[in-house]
């Protein structure tokens, strides 16, 4: 008794005869795995590396800023209800004038316990050097990732000016902290190279920005069950008096809020692209395992004659699309793990996590083999039914010839437009649309999947035109940490190479309206602003208004607000009145939420008339390096953004990302139009093979009957073209859904580069597979082929 | 065993095909029996229904209406479950097309049926049976249409089936080999005394048969006993 069933081995050689569709198809599956295991690892070793650090340096539940707040209000806010740890501290914005960078490097300075190395929320991790000593006032912690890309070691020295006053930090040590993952600057939507976190003894920093006895900064840990809401509202009630600007959940807080949303937009592609590649396999397994049961009638027959059962002969051909499926799975999940590994180093370095850990989990391992499994039994049911249906009598008969016919398309005068090969062509493609159709749309997925993973890109790029290039045409940005006097326009435009100088407004406000919430800022605009413009998504200006508030159309539907509905607004700046003023019109901006007022306007509103905190230059570029250097001595400055500079920042790192994004949709768009064309093409051989082979023996070329053969996978290619952009564009729409709205609301853009490229890839790749099938077209053996029952 | 002798019977079988928007009666009424040990032959023209009466013999078809039995077990209302186990474990099959597997060596050809027999040979025995033994790793490309044919009597009788039906075992053969073919099927069935029954559309190979069957338009038209069989080997045509 051998060791190997017959059936076994019929199996095995099966595999090998049909060795080319088994690979292709398996890489399809392997695609469709690695990318589902690679997304949803990297997703989890992030989200643990992000939860355990969280826990481990004890990251606070609510976030709360004021001007100055006595100290023994500290202890009324511990026993709020729903408080379990209130941890007071001060937190404040310093210039550093330091001469590195193109602009002045600006700092947020957090405070660290006198008595203490660990706080009890928002503990820092010190990955080099030491904590600042505490009998020292002029020692600090330098945030570790900033630190790396400027060079600065413990030991280095930086100036600092803080409140006005210039000194010299010395730095003891490097430090990160879970509450600035991302180091954004007040106000900002992503990171800026010039912005970094200092920590500091709080007695030092007390002195510094004369807050001895008091603080301005709390990190609230709420009791677990408890609301948070409404601990939000508890704390803004008992700080509103000390200048309270809003509280915020951890969600909001930025840092972590640009975390989650990264996180959030790996866990939900890692939901939906797995999904097209099994569906381009499931539809792979189908059309070939259609066609081997197709040339093994014979053979299915014998078996069940010989005594094997249904089941036994339907499982046999399961095994065979088992085996392409485990065997597409396995290298899915050893590419996946090895993507997703990188991936995981990519984010947790970009991240700047401490640490993290990859562990492919063997149950997502095992999920996705059951799930691509899945796909394929679904592409492989249809054809095993047949297995199983077919009679062993009826089948010892060969099938029936195909029937044609005249009809519409072939039967009308437009057919004699063809030549004979053409009209082959033209009868087969009628003869069998849904074929036709479905590798058309296989093909089309290649397309889809290209185009839809580089559209965010697109987007991106769009809306770096249009906002940084269309809407921002200042040189330099200088906002202040507190609002100034508009008088202090004259000495600005007084700094060496001003060409022209705009001041705007920006105020802190909470929005009301029924029970909804919102902490946002509230920008006045000059009347006949140049330097900036407020544009729609679709690039137009939109004109304020000379009176009433103007909203961002997604603020509105945030707050379930239409025009001419009022909304009351908390200013959370000053004399921080409340004001309820009408909603005039809505902007479809594309970044942030924002409300919009003429900047008189809004004087007036929030009473005090002549103030302004935000100053746009354009410099002399011969002047720049002494504006800068005067800039230094304005005091009350919070930060300094060159335009140029923010630009090429965004251009830096979406370039990086671009290439490996294409590279990697280019390896995918090509496995899948590969394994769709070539297993077409072999099919299609196959199953025609008699009738090329007549056709030579009658006498064409070579190149005729291929032309016949090709053709009808050029018109397959001709019809994916249209469905795969239209299918990529609803691809792109799907992804655009998955971005957080309130950050960006990007513009649904598709480059025509973009789609060229993509269409290129396809075409490329079907140009491949055709000359591999054309090799063994030209090897076809004439006499054998003919002699071949069927 | 019945007390006759009876190994399957067939009464008043009828076959309805139903093609398109006509019937096809391929059976019109069928009574047989075939008998432990004895070599049957069923002759018939194309198209006179014996193929249909083979396959419902063989547990391939159903009838459309009356009874076959297989000694004690009734095939007329069996499922395909109970026909399958039939076939698996009674009968073994001779094709004209040979219906080998052609990814399968002429070994492995055999082993499909050892993999799932009660009691089978071994593959080479049976290859050996029918003179193949120095052919045994041979894919059926590789042989010729004669020796196909052994291979598919070999994988026929190696589960030593009750019953060996074949089915124009020449059909595709030119006369040198399908002598040859018929040799083996003859001796096998001197040797392992195993119930055969050929169908073929060549009245001299009825020669060699105990009994003959002729059908026409799917009735028996004539049923005789030979009262001496022709070697195999000298039969012509």
């Amino acid at each position: 008794m051998s060791l190997v069933r017959a059936i076994h081995r019929k199996l095995l050689r099966d595999l090998w005869t049909l060795r080319g569709q088994v690979v292709t198809i398996a890489l399809v599956v392997g695609c469709g795995i690695a990318s589902y295991v690679a997304l949803r690892s990297s997703f989890e070793a992030l989200q643990r590396a992000r939860d355990s650090y969280f826990e481990r340096n004890r990251m606070g539940d609510v976030f709360a800023h004021a001007a100055r707040v006595p100290s023994p209000v500290a202890a009324r806010l511990a026993s709020l209800p729903g408080v379990a740890i209130v941890y007071e501290r001060l937190l404040e914005q310093a210039t550093l004038p330091v001469d590195f960078l193109d602009e002045p490097g600006f700092a947020q300075v957090v405070s660290l316990p006198d008595t203490t190395d660990e706080a009890p929320l928002g503990a820092i991790f010190v990955t080099e050097g030491r904590m600042p000593d505490p009998n020292r006032d002029d020692e600090a912690l330098l945030l570790a990732p900033w630190a790396a890309t400027n060079h600065i070691a413990p030991g280095d020295t930086l100036p600092a000016i803080f409140d006005g006053t210039e000194r010299t930090v010395r730095i003891s040590g490097l430090a990160m902290s879970p509450e600035y993952v991302f180091a954004i600057p007040p106000g900002g939507l992503s990171v800026d190279p010039h912005y970094t976190v200092l920590w500091m003894r709080r007695h030092a920093l007390g002195a510094a920005f004369e807050l001895d006895g008091a603080f301005d900064d709390v990190v609230v840990r709420v009791q677990p069950g408890a609301s948070v809401p409404e601990v939000i509202d508890a704390l803004d009630r008992e700080l509103a008096p000390y200048g309270g600007r809003g509280a915020v959940d951890r969600g909001h807080q930025p840092s972590t809020n640009v975390l989650d949303s990264g996180l959030g937009r790996l866990a939900s592609i890692s939901g939906f692209v797995p999904f097209l590649f099994l569906g381009v396999a499931a539809f792979l397994l189908n059309v070939v395992l259609a066609r081997l049961v197709h040339l093994q009638r014979g053979q299915i027959a014998a078996l069940k004659a010989l005594g094997y059962s249904d089941l036994d002969v339907g499982r046999h051909y399961l095994e065979l699309v088992a085996v392409v499926v485990v065997l597409g799975s396995l290298f899915g999940i050893v590419t996946g793990a090895w993507l997703g590994s990188m991936m995981a180093r990519l984010y947790a370095q970009y991240f700047s996590f401490p640490s993290y850990g990859y562990a492919l989990d063997p149950m997502l391992a095992a999920r996705a083999v059951l799930v691509s499994l899945f796909a394929g039994v679904v592409g492989a049911l249809a054809t095993v039914r047949q297995v199983v249906r077919l009679p062993p009598a009826e089948a010892m008969q060969p099938p029936a010839p195909p029937r044609y016919a005249r009809s519409f398309l072939t039967g009308s005068p437009l057919v004699h437009l063809f030549e004979t090969s053409g009209r082959m062509v033209l009868r087969e493609l009628e003869r069998r649309p849904m074929r036709t159709l479905l590798s058309a749309f296989g093909i089309a997925m290649a397309i889809a999947i290209f185009v839809g993973g580089r559209a965010s890109r697109d987007s991106f790029q769009v809306l770096l035109d249009e906002q940084f290039r269309r809407a921002m045409r200042e040189d330099y940005a200088v906002s202040f940490i507190h609002p100034v006097p508009a008088s202090a326009q004259s000495s600005l435009r007084d700094l060496p190479g001003v060409l022209s100088l705009e001041t705007m407004r920006v105020v802190p406000v909470r929005f009301r309206a029924g029970t909804h919430v919102r902490n946002a800022a509230l920008e006045g605009w000059p009347e006949h602003a140049e330097l900036r413009q407020l544009l729609d998504q679709d690039g137009n200006a939109f004109v304020l208004p000379s009176d009433g508030l103007v909203l961002s159309r997604e603020l509105a539907s945030v707050l379930d607000l239409r025009i001419g509905n009022d909304v009351t607004i908390d200013v959370l700046e000053g004399e921080r009145p409340t004001i309820t003023v009408p909603v005039v019109g809505l902007v479809d901006d594309m970044l942030g939420l924002w409300g919009h007022m003429r900047l008189d306007a809004l004087g007036r509103a929030v009473r005090d008339p002549d103030e302004i905190s935000l100053a746009l230059f354009t410099v002399d570029p011969d002047q720049a390096a002494a504006f800068r250097a005067r800039l230094q001595d304005v005091p009350g400055v919070a930060s300094v953004v060159r335009r140029e500079a923010v630009i090429a920042g965004f251009e830096e790192q979406n370039a990086a990302a671009m290439v490996y994004t294409t590279l990697l949709l280019t390896i995918f768009a090509t496995t899948i139009a590969f394994g769709v064309v070539y297993n077409n093409a072999r099919i299609a051989l196959s199953m025609r093979s008699r009738d090329l082979a007549s056709l030579r023996v009658l006498g064409l070329t070579r190149g005729e009957i291929s032309a016949v053969l090709l053709g009808e996978l050029a018109v397959q290619q001709v019809i994916a073209i249209p469905i795969g952009i239209a299918l990529g564009r609803w691809f792109a729409h799907l992804v655009f859904s998955l971005q957080d709205p309130e950050r960006f609301r990007l513009p649904e853009y598709v480059s025509p580069t973009t789609e060229a490229f993509a269409i290129a890839t396809v075409i490329v790749s079907g140009v491949v597979s055709a000359l591999l099938v054309r090799r063994q077209l030209d090897r076809l053996d004439l006499v054998e082929v003919l002699k071949t029952r069927e | 065993m019945s007390d006759d002798g009876v190994v399957i019977e067939a009464r008043d079988l009828t076959k309805v095909y139903r093609m398109g928007e006509v019937d096809v009666r391929a059976l019109r009424g069928v009574s047989v029996s075939l008998r432990a040990g004895v070599f049957t032959v069923l002759l018939g023209a194309s198209g006179s229904g014996k193929s249909t009466l083979l396959n419902i013999l063989g547990g391939l078809d159903v009838p459309t209406s009356g009874t076959v039995r297989y000694r004690d077990i009734d095939l007329t209302d069996a499922d395909e479950a109970q026909l399958t186990r039939y076939r698996r474990e009674h009968v073994g099959f001779v094709f004209q097309f040979y219906n080998l597997i052609p990814s399968l060596t002429a070994r492995e050809n055999v082993q499909l049926v050892t993999d799932i027999a009660r009691d089978p040979m071994e593959p080479a025995e049976a290859l050996g049976l029918v003179g193949l033994g120095e052919r045994l790793d041979h894919f059926p490309s590789q042989l010729s249409g004669g020796e196909q044919q052994r291979v598919a009597i070999a994988r026929a009788i190696a589960k030593r089936p009750d019953v060996l039906l074949c089915d124009e075992p020449t059909g595709a053969l030119d006369f040198r080999t399908g002598i040859v073919v018929l040799e083996v099927i003859e001796r096998i069935h001197r040797e392992l005394g195993t119930t055969t029954a050929v169908i073929t559309h060549n009245a001299p190979i009825a020669a060699m048969a105990d009994r003959v069957i002729t059908l026409s338009d799917g009735s028996i038209s004539e049923e005789r006993v030979n009262a001496s069989r022709v070697p195999a080997s000298e039969v012509r045509w």
